[in-house]
Order: C-alpha cells, then structure tokens, then sequence
C-alpha cells in the first residue's frame, strides 16, 4: 500500500479537482481519502453514496448541575478559556469557549460539574465512481479537533487498502500548514503539491516545503494557472529546483475546470481528450512511477 | 465595528476583497484597520506594502518541569486531558505542542514543579501605510495550534484601535481557528463561488456562524462562472447577497502579480464600493 498526499498551503488551487481526477483514473486499484474535513468537496466529483456513516466523538464539554453548584464561583476563576460565565446569579457553560480541559470539574468542590464527550463529526465511507471507496467526514458545525478527524479518515483508508489488498491511497490534505495538514501528511509516501502562478501561490508553497522538510517527505509539485504570470512561474520553478522538488507538469488557466465541477465531474472523465485530462493523464503515470520505484 | 471575511472554501477570494476594501475605506478617509488572521499562510501582506512599524513574539503558555521538589507523584499526567504530559518514575516529560495552556497541571502540582512559562508560537507585526494600519499574524512553521495566536491578534487590533472599522481576514474552513476569528465580531461576510463546491462549503460556514448566532452577508466572487444554485440557496436563506464579482480573467493576473485591482478594473471597483455602502448601512 502506498500513500500519495495532496496538498497546497493556499486553497482555490485546484487540489481536490486534480486529486478527484487521480482517483477517478486509478479507480478500484486506490482507496481515497478527503482529509480536508473543514470543508470536504471530493464526494461531489465522485459521486459518493454516503453508504455507512459512524458518529466521530471528540473533546469535551464541562456541563454544570445547577442543583449541585453553590455558586462558588471556582470553576469561573480557574477556567483559561473565558468559558465560564454568570448569568442571572448560576455559572453556566459557554459551549463554543470550552476547550474541555476538565480543570474545572477537578476543582468544584461539589462534584457539580461534570464532562461530557462531544460528537465532532460524521465518519463517512462511501461507494464511489469507478468501483472505488471513499472515506470522507463532515465536522461538526462549531466543533474542534479537525486534526483528529483527519487522522481518523486517514486511518480508516489505509485499513480498508490493507484489507482489500488496494495499492493506492489517495488522500486530499487541507489548506495551511497547522494540525490537520500535519495530520494528513503523517505516513505519507510521497506528497503532491499544487500551487498556482501568483504570489500567494508561491509565498505558501514555500511555507509547506518547508514543513516538508521538517518531516522528511519527498515531494513533486504540479503548478496550475501557470499562464497568469510567466514570472512568477519561473520563480516557483527556480525555487523548487533549488528545493530538489521535481515539478511534474504545469497546467494553463483553463475555465474547464470549473466547468467540470460545475457537472460533478473530475476534468478527465468531463472531457479526457482535453489539454489538461491528457497532461493529468500523464501525470499520474509519472507519480506512480515514482512512488513505484521509491517503496 | 468588527467584520470577519471569511469562506468556508479556500481560494475564493477573502485576502483580495478584505485588502482592497481596507483600501479603498481608507482612501475614502475612513479610519480602518486590516488583520491578516489566516496565520498559517498570511497573504494580505503581498498586497499591502507598509513600512514595518511593530514586531512581537507571540507566545503561548506551557508548563516547563523543575525537578528539584518534584515527588513524581503523576499528578500532572493525570490531570492533562490533551496527553501533553508524560510522568515517568524518575522524570517528566511534557509536549508543548499538544499543551492546551489551560494550567490544570502547573497549579495542581501539590509541589508547584511545573511553572508556566512562555514559549514561541509566532508573531505579530504591524504595518503602516499613508492612510492605515496592517497587521499579520504569523504561526511559526511546525506549531500546530492557531488559534492563541489569532486569539492575541485580535487582542492587539481591540486594544490599539479601539474606535477604528476593523477588518479581519479569516482562515478558510469552519473549525476552531475560523470560529476564533469571528465569534466577537459584529458581522460575518462569507465569500464563495458560483459552483458546487461554493456552494457545499458556504452552507457549512452557514451553519457554523447560525451556531455562533452572527449576522451574515454574501459576497459571490467569479460570477458568470458555474451555476445559479449559490444565488438560490441564498434566498431561500434569507442572506443579503452584499455584491456579485464578475469572473474576469484580468482580476486573476492583477492578483496574481500582488497588486490591489480596485484602482485598474472598473467593475471590480463598483464591487467594493457596493460592499463599502453595505458595511455604512449596517451601523
């Protein structure tokens, strides 16, 4: 089983619609995972069933007896996080503020506060296009701990390749570079970058190469929109060989791209005779063939 | 007043409207303030070219181990809920990275051997061009935790410009660090596209801001793209609907070489003043 991780520091460019294609191209031979739980996307390229859903517990919150509490006011004058407050004389719980720490309910000295778990989210594994699975997640509205949601998603994937004997996991990682991008690249085999031709582009390209390398991940990179600034291409590529990251293909800025995900469709299966299906096509040959020579 | 831009789908366009809104407010002789809170990849400073007037290391607080009374009781372990601290028989080890800063350890340690202390997350810096402030927040790479440091960017602006519109430019999603820089403003302005994944993305930041009870107003970017279902949803939603920006390839080439595009494309302009009339009427 071989992990490939997708993902690009700035959002908007195009990450999931060039992962979508990957899976869809490699069908039943990959197992896909949408780590980007914040805002998931994937199962609309790919037509996902939402087959077997399993509620995602994480965190807690501290929730107050008002016929245990005496209104001493302990709870409030530990809390770090501003979560606890007075209200018509009763401590209450600021549900969003809490951060489910449990100083609180250690310290109230009359056992009035309790922990309860918090539902994050919503597991997801799916039935996708081209006999392929999906896992995938849906955070909770307000909730926290999307890392651990993503490690959640990641790991389900990897089981379901081990057990059914799939050679590819494809995950699609979040934007920035903080817990659930850390999360996603956890284990990966190699990592695809997609950036863009502007200078955001480039400025949070360079942050994620550099918490590459904190990992020691290899990575390729994939450059879109490479044709709304021949400058600042030359840059990225500059850059990037002086990283010793390989740049595998540069993609125009092509309004095709939102057509296809304006019809639910990866770019390859919307039209797979066009410019970009065909250098998606072939870059996924070549990923493969890198990954296949590396593990 | 406090506005958050913010978008459940990154890429669709907060950092260009919230830097040419700031902007053009300012031109237009109001007193405003920009942070950049997307600390994990800032941007608005490509856009914005101040003189740097301010640095300061931002910190968060976590417990550092003094052996010389510690009994290794494990008292400390056992009240971390976010497994930050290891206590072994002969030392204890604690993992700042996953350290919550909520101090149950340090000031239950019966013998008082773990003393918060600050330590590094990132920074803030300030920026001033001729007519306002900037500031950006800054998470070192490696830190996981963004959300002290959008906590103490947000501190920074309501103690320093007390009486100035502010303009927060949120990290994309619906998480922790999107809730952080919204949950005390006065309004939310979502940004999405005209498209499918506009659409399932707005409707999560939706939902999120109906949780933490904001007003909300839209900003569809790259219209002329995709489809009607964003629009739809909005007025079955009830949501202002505050500008449409037209799709215009010349808009992406203007972003793209970091340059504000209010002052060169016509149609872009009318949008932020539609949006600057929007935010007038909300006072």
């Amino acid at each position: 089983m071989r992990e490939i991780v997708i993902i690009s520091g700035k959002g908007g460019t195009g990450k999931t619609s060039i992962s979508a294609s990957f899976a869809y191209l490699e069908g039943s031979n990959a197992v896909v995972a949408d780590c980007d739980v914040d805002a998931a996307n994937m199962h609309i390229l790919l037509d996902a069933d939402f087959s077997s859903k399993e509620d995602f517990f994480s965190g807690e919150l501290a929730v107050i007896d008002e016929s245990k509490c005496n209104n001493c006011g302990k709870c409030k004058e530990v809390c770090r996080f501003d979560a606890i407050e007075q209200k018509d004389g009763q401590y209450i719980v600021d549900k969003i503020s809490c951060e489910g720490c449990w100083y609180c309910s250690r310290v109230c000295p009359n056992d009035a506060i309790t922990m309860v778990k918090q539902k994050a989210g919503d597991l997801f594994v799916s039935n996708i296009k081209n006999n392929s699975t999906m896992v995938h997640a849906k955070l909770g509205f307000a909730a926290e701990n999307s890392g651990k949601l993503v490690a959640k998603v990641k790991q389900e994937a990897k089981i379901l390749a081990l057990k059914n004997d799939k050679e590819f996991v494809i995950t699609d990682g979040s934007p920035g570079i903080g817990c659930p991008v850390i999360s996603s690249l956890s284990g990966a085999n190699l990592v695809v970058l997609v950036t863009e031709a502007t200078v955001s582009g480039l400025h949070d390209l360079k942050r994620v190469v550099k918490l590459l390398k904190t990992f020691s991940l290899e990575a390729i990179c994939i450059i879109n929109k490479y044709d709304l600034n021949a400058n600042i291409t030359q840059e990225i590529e500059e850059y990037l060989l002086k990283e010793n990251i390989k740049v595998i293909a540069k993609l125009p800025y092509d309004e095709t791209f939102t057509q296809a995900l304006t019809d639910a469709k990866p770019i390859v299966q919307y039209n797979d005779k066009s410019q970009l299906s065909i250098i998606i096509q072939k870059s996924w040959k070549e990923i493969k063939e890198i990954i296949r020579s590396r593990y | 007043m406090k506005v958050t831009i913010a978008s459940g789908k990154g890429g669709t366009g907060k950092t260009t409207v919230s830097a040419n809104l700031t902007a053009y407010l300012a031109e237009h002789g109001k007193s405003v303030v920009l942070a950049d809170l997307d600390v994990e990849e800032p941007n608005s400073g490509l856009f914005i070219h101040g003189k740097q007037k301010l640095q300061k290391i931002a910190n968060k607080m976590v417990p550092h181990w003094n052996s010389t009374d510690c009994t290794y009781c494990g008292e400390c372990a056992d009240v971390c809920n976010f497994n930050a601290i290891v206590a072994l028989s002969d030392e204890i080890i604690v993992h700042p990275e996953l350290c919550h800063s909520c101090y149950a350890c340090s000031e239950l340690c019966p013998t008082n051997s773990l003393p918060m202390e600050a330590e590094r997350i990132g920074e803030i810096k300030v920026f001033e061009t001729k007519n306002f402030d900037f500031i950006e927040g800054r998470l070192d790479l490696g830190q996981e935790m963004a959300v002290p440091l959008i906590a103490q960017t947000i501190d920074y602006v309501d103690e320093n410009y007390p009486n100035h519109i502010k303009l927060l430019d949120a990290p994309p999603g619906t998480s922790c660090p999107v809730i952080e820089a919204s949950k005390e403003s006065d309004f939310v302005i979502l940004i999405t596209e005209p498209t499918p994944f506009g659409l399932n993305d707005l409707t999560l930041a939706v939902e999120t801001m109906k949780v933490l009870e904001k007003k909300i107003g839209v900003i569809i970017n790259r219209h002329g793209i995709g489809n009607n279902s964003v629009e739809e949803y909005c007025a079955k939603e009830q949501i202002p609907i505050i500008t449409k920006i037209k799709n215009d390839k010349a808009v992406a080439q203007c972003y793209a070489k970091g340059e504000l595009i209010y002052p060169k494309i016509e149609h872009f302009k009318e949008s932020i003043k539609e949006i600057a009339r929007f935010l007038e009427g909300l006072k």
